[in-house]
């Protein structure tokens, strides 16, 4: 899932660095905007058929690629499990 | 922590009415100069209130942001500018107690606020960037222990009456425009040369010229927090609350004046209902509204701040967004009532009833961070964050 999140930080986050950055990088050190990071949510939420509740919507959940991985796997999870 | 009374014996309500007085005899005479309120500083400083929101085990009072929003009310509705003054310090203050409450440098610098009654600047507008203070072009220059950072700074309010600016800046020379840090730097410290003048509609005596800025001082000095965290925890509110308590002071003043010229028509004619008391009704009815949305705003940063996650939370962005959305168009309105009650006397500069003045300095408020620049960030997050259902939170 790291390569479809680092391929959509790109696209939708306008983060080209994207591809070489590391896991645990901080994405908004590297240049992601709070309406690029809005932009990346949308396009997980489509892409994974996941809904992000609102106490998620914090800098946090997206701050690193790690961090988003594990968010939106535990969306999906919480979707199976419902 | 008890604030209510300082060591003269005095509430923060009754110091911050002692300051309205001095400041109100001389609010004509800042507005049509554009000159510092420096009476009103003076006596900022003489009641020691440049000090009240740092916590009380570094010398201070540990003030609440609502009791220093109630403190730019009382100022406010004696001389905006003052009042307005008096808020960016406390917003630049917010920081400082937020962010550098673990750093040595940052402790001792606020002791030193407090012993000396330091007044604060704030340097984020920038030449080719505007309001979009998360955002710079200028960087920061490491070099052994120092730092140094020149900056096109645009608007820094009475810049140069102020002891030390807190500036921002991208982290160093490579870091892309988002990667920011803000650094304290005191008036020994550096240099300003005036690019431009402060001679404006309103909010006059804020003296917000525009300056070349260089500075170099001990690399200690750079808050150790990066700015966005500093802008999204401390800025964000502390802005939009104690502006919104500095307009709402505009307006409650427009609204007194307005009140004494229909009390006086009434008294003249009793048993008939003067001509404006529609429009003062009307008017009470937005004043309301605005009061509620500033202490509603005051209530909830109170509560994130027990809460880092809410803090830093799109829900609470909004909704502090949406307070100053909501008080800078409301408080023009509002005003605009006023002038239709007192009519000609509120027009005319020099009665008990002129309304000029708060006229051109509640303009501002949709300009400080333009209002279409923080409907566009709104309108972003509105795209994730869901409108609230409940009533009470
Ligand atoms: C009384 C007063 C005191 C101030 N004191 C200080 C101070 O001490 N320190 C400091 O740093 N700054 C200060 N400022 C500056 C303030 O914080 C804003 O940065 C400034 O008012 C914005 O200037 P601007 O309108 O030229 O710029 P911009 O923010 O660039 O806006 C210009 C116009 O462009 C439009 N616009 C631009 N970008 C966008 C966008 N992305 N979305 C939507 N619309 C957009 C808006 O319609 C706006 O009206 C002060 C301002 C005032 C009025």
């Amino acid at each position: 899932m790291k390569t479809q999140i680092r391929e959509m930080l790109a696209q939708y986050a306008s983060l080209p660095s994207a591809a070489t950055l590391d896991d645990d990088a901080d994405l908004y050190a590297a240049g992601m905007s709070s309406h690029g990071s809005v932009q990346l949510m949308l396009a997980l939420e489509d892409t994974f058929d996941v809904e992000f509740p609102d106490n998620l919507l914090n800098r946090r959940s997206f701050s690193t690629i790690t961090i988003i991985e594990q968010t939106v796997n535990q969306l999906v999870a919480g979707k199976e499990a419902a | 922590m008890d604030v209510a009374l300082n060591a003269h014996g005095s509430t923060l309500l009754e110091r911050a009415r002692r300051v309205a007085g001095i400041a109100g005899q001389h609010a004509d005479d800042v507005d049509r100069n554009a000159r510092f309120p420096r009476e009103a500083v003076d006596a900022l400083i003489s009641e020691r209130l440049l000090s009240i929101q740092i916590p009380v085990t570094l010398g201070g009072e540990g003030a609440t942001t609502a009791q220093i929003a109630e403190a730019c009310t009382v100022i406010s509705q004696a001389c905006s500018a003052s009042a307005m003054v008096f808020a960016m310090h406390h917003i630049k203050l917010s920081s400082l107690v937020s962010h550098g409450i673990d750093s040595p440098w940052h402790q001792s610098f606020m002791r030193r606020i407090v012993d000396e009654q330091l007044l604060i600047a704030s340097a984020t507008t920038e030449g080719g960037i505007g309001g979009n203070m998360r955002n710079s072009i200028c960087a920061i220059e490491i070099d052994g222990d120092t730092c140094r950072l020149q900056k096109d700074a645009t608007v820094i309010s009475y810049g140069r009456h102020a002891d030390a600016i807190l500036i921002t800046s991208r982290a160093h020379p490579d870091a892309v425009t988002t990667d920011q840090v803000m650094t304290v730097f005191t008036k020994d410290q550096y240099t300003l040369e005036r690019t431009n003048e402060w001679d404006t509609l309103g909010m006059r005596g804020t003296c917000s010229e525009g300056y070349l800025f260089k500075g170099e001082a001990p690399k200690e000095q750079i808050l150790p927090k990066p700015f966005a965290e500093i802008a999204a925890q401390s800025m964000l509110a502390s802005s939009h609350l104690l502006w919104g308590g500095v307009w709402y002071g505009i307006a409650v003043n427009a609204m007194t004046r307005a009140q004494a010229f229909v009390r006086a028509a009434a008294r003249k004619s009793p048993g008939q209902t003067p001509p404006g008391a529609l429009h003062l009704a009307e008017a009470s009815s937005l004043l309301q509204q605005v009061r509620a949305n500033v202490t509603a705003g005051l209530a909830r940063y109170e509560a994130a701040l027990a809460e880092p996650e809410l803090l830093s939370s799109m829900g609470f962005s909004v909704a502090m967004n949406n307070v100053k959305i909501a008080v800078s168009q409301t408080v023009p309105k509002i005003i605009d009532h006023a002038m239709q009650i007192t009519g000609i006397m509120g027009y005319k500069n020099g009665t008990a009833f002129s309304l000029g003045r708060h006229l051109r300095d509640a303009q501002s408020a949709q300009l400080m961070i333009s209002n279409d620049r923080i409907l566009a960030n709104t309108s972003n997050m509105l795209l994730v964050n869901k409108i609230e259902t409940n009533l009470l939170g």
